[in-house]
């Protein structure tokens, strides 16, 4: 269960990396689901939060868009 | 799949980006412009000229690295599963965008891509338009902290990610063919200038498709390379830039060198400020019609290299946005916006830059930015 949902699908770069690091930033310690639907949006994302120090694991939903789950200790 | 996640490394990134600088140092080798190897804004100028949309003599010519670069992206699209046609993101807005950023990089005689071309071929007044770049991705930096979005595009039928590369295909059809629908009239082709000066079409066409494929697998982009740094300190993309203009530098000096070796009239490298290859020294044009180019480019997502590798993966958004810029760049000649560049009459410097017309769209583009930037959120809804 997460504690914020970012819904970043159909956003052009770099929007879902700036949403995406304002959640994380936000909730300070946590888990935030990052919806994103282009491989480079999720491969953004996944670098921003790995510079954070954030754990991030990857799904793929079943419409073809991704999930990534980024958790901050 | 061990390939894709070389590229998407920082190593794979800056070999291709060296790989991708190399290239374009060649196409200039093998007869495109000096300086100007590969330009994302004077070659969709170039085909502006050729197709009618200007009729600048010198400027005409139908470009198959455009061509190419967006075929090779939909190829490695296609391939790693990446085409998805999407559109639908405030298109007027990004057709505009497009049409602006052409008339602040035609003050400078050139984009980012051409800027780090210039640089490494010692141009040095490529360095105060790269300020002006530094100062317009900073500004829309500072628009995208703030919340600037022009919303959400949606998945579109695959045919609709089909049609710019078919309007390209088009394009290369008719230069293959070397039509003219009626005498005198298009498809233009320069007979003397910059559009004259052209690689082989296979030469132009075969390391295009190789740019198109490296730069969509890296997401190479000029802009995003600098708007990344700013906004979160992020060095990946920076590295396959500064990778390109070493390796441009580096293919620059050995051809001097090997020339000299092997030739009775070797090559030479111009370096300097004034009269430089198809570029001016009026440093604050330089600089002010790349803070315009800039910020369109930051505010559009991507630099024009990317808009052209991103329609190759079905982006209609970014589609619209390179109509924006063959419909700007024949607006820029047509009503003498562009920059002149420097002349030497006599032995003394003529300076070139933009006329009246020229400042004053730079003047409008910078404004429309602003406010573009200032009012463009997202809705709210209830």
């Amino acid at each position: 269960m997460s504690d914020e949902t970012v819904d970043a699908r159909g956003l052009s770069c770099p929007e879902p990396v700036l949403l995406s690091k304002a959640a994380i930033e936000r909730i300070g310690r946590g888990t935030v689901d990052v919806l994103v639907d282009t491989v480079t949006s999720r491969e953004n994302v996944a670098r921003m939060a790995r510079t954070l120090s954030c754990m991030v694991e990857e799904k793929e939903a079943d419409d073809g868009s991704y999930v990534l789950s980024i958790t901050k200790e | 799949m061990r390939l894709t996640r070389f590229l998407a490394s920082r190593q794979g990134m800056i070999v291709a980006g060296g790989a991708i600088g190399a290239m374009a140092a060649a196409l200039q080798l093998c007869g495109n412009p000096p300086n100007m190897g590969l330009c994302m804004v004077c070659f969709p100028r170039d085909i502006a000229g050729a197709i009618g949309l200007h009729r600048a003599p010198v400027v005409q010519y139908l470009r198959p690295e455009i061509m190419a670069v967006v075929f090779g992206s939909l190829i490695a699209a296609v391939a790693a599963r990446e085409f998805r046609p999407r559109a639908g993101s405030a298109p007027i807005v990004r057709f505009l965008l497009g049409v602006f950023a052409v008339i602040g990089a035609l003050v400078f005689l050139g984009c980012p891509w051409r800027a780090l071309l210039r640089l490494a071929g010692g141009d040095w007044n490529s360095l105060v338009g790269i300020g002006g770049l530094v100062v317009g991705v900073g500004l829309g930096c500072v628009f995208l902290k703030r919340g600037y979005s022009l919303g959400r595009n949606h998945p579109m039928p695959w045919i609709a990610g089909c049609l710019f590369p078919a309007v390209m295909a088009l394009f290369l059809g008719l230069l293959l063919l070397k039509t003219s629908f009626k005498e005198g009239q298009a498809i233009f082709f320069s007979q003397q200038g910059p559009g004259a000066m052209h690689a082989s079409v296979w030469i132009s066409l075969g390391l295009g498709l190789l740019i198109g494929m490296l730069a969509q697998r890296t997401r190479f982009c000029t802009m995003g390379a600098l708007r990344d740094v700013l906004l979160i300190r992020d060095f990946h993309l920076l590295s396959g830039v500064v990778a390109l203009v070493i390796a441009v530098a580096v293919v620059n000096v050995l051809a001097v060198v090997l020339s000299h070796l092997t030739s009775e009239t070797p090559l030479t490298i111009k370096i300097g400020w004034q009269a430089m290859p198809i570029s001016h020294a009026n440093h604050v044009w330089n600089f002010l019609g790349m803070v315009l180019a800039g910020l369109c480019f930051a505010l559009a997502g991507g630099c024009p290299g990317r808009q052209f590798f991103l329609t190759g993966e079905g982006d209609g958004d970014a589609a619209v946005f390179c109509c924006g810029m063959f419909v700007g760049a024949g607006i820029t000649h047509n009503w003498f916006l562009a920059a002149a560049p420097d002349k030497m009459v006599d032995g003394v410097l003529q300076l070139g830059g933009p006329g009246g017309y020229g400042r004053i769209a730079v003047a409008v583009g910078i404004v429309f930015c602003i406010i573009l930037g200032l009012t463009a959120r997202p809705r709210k809804t209830a």
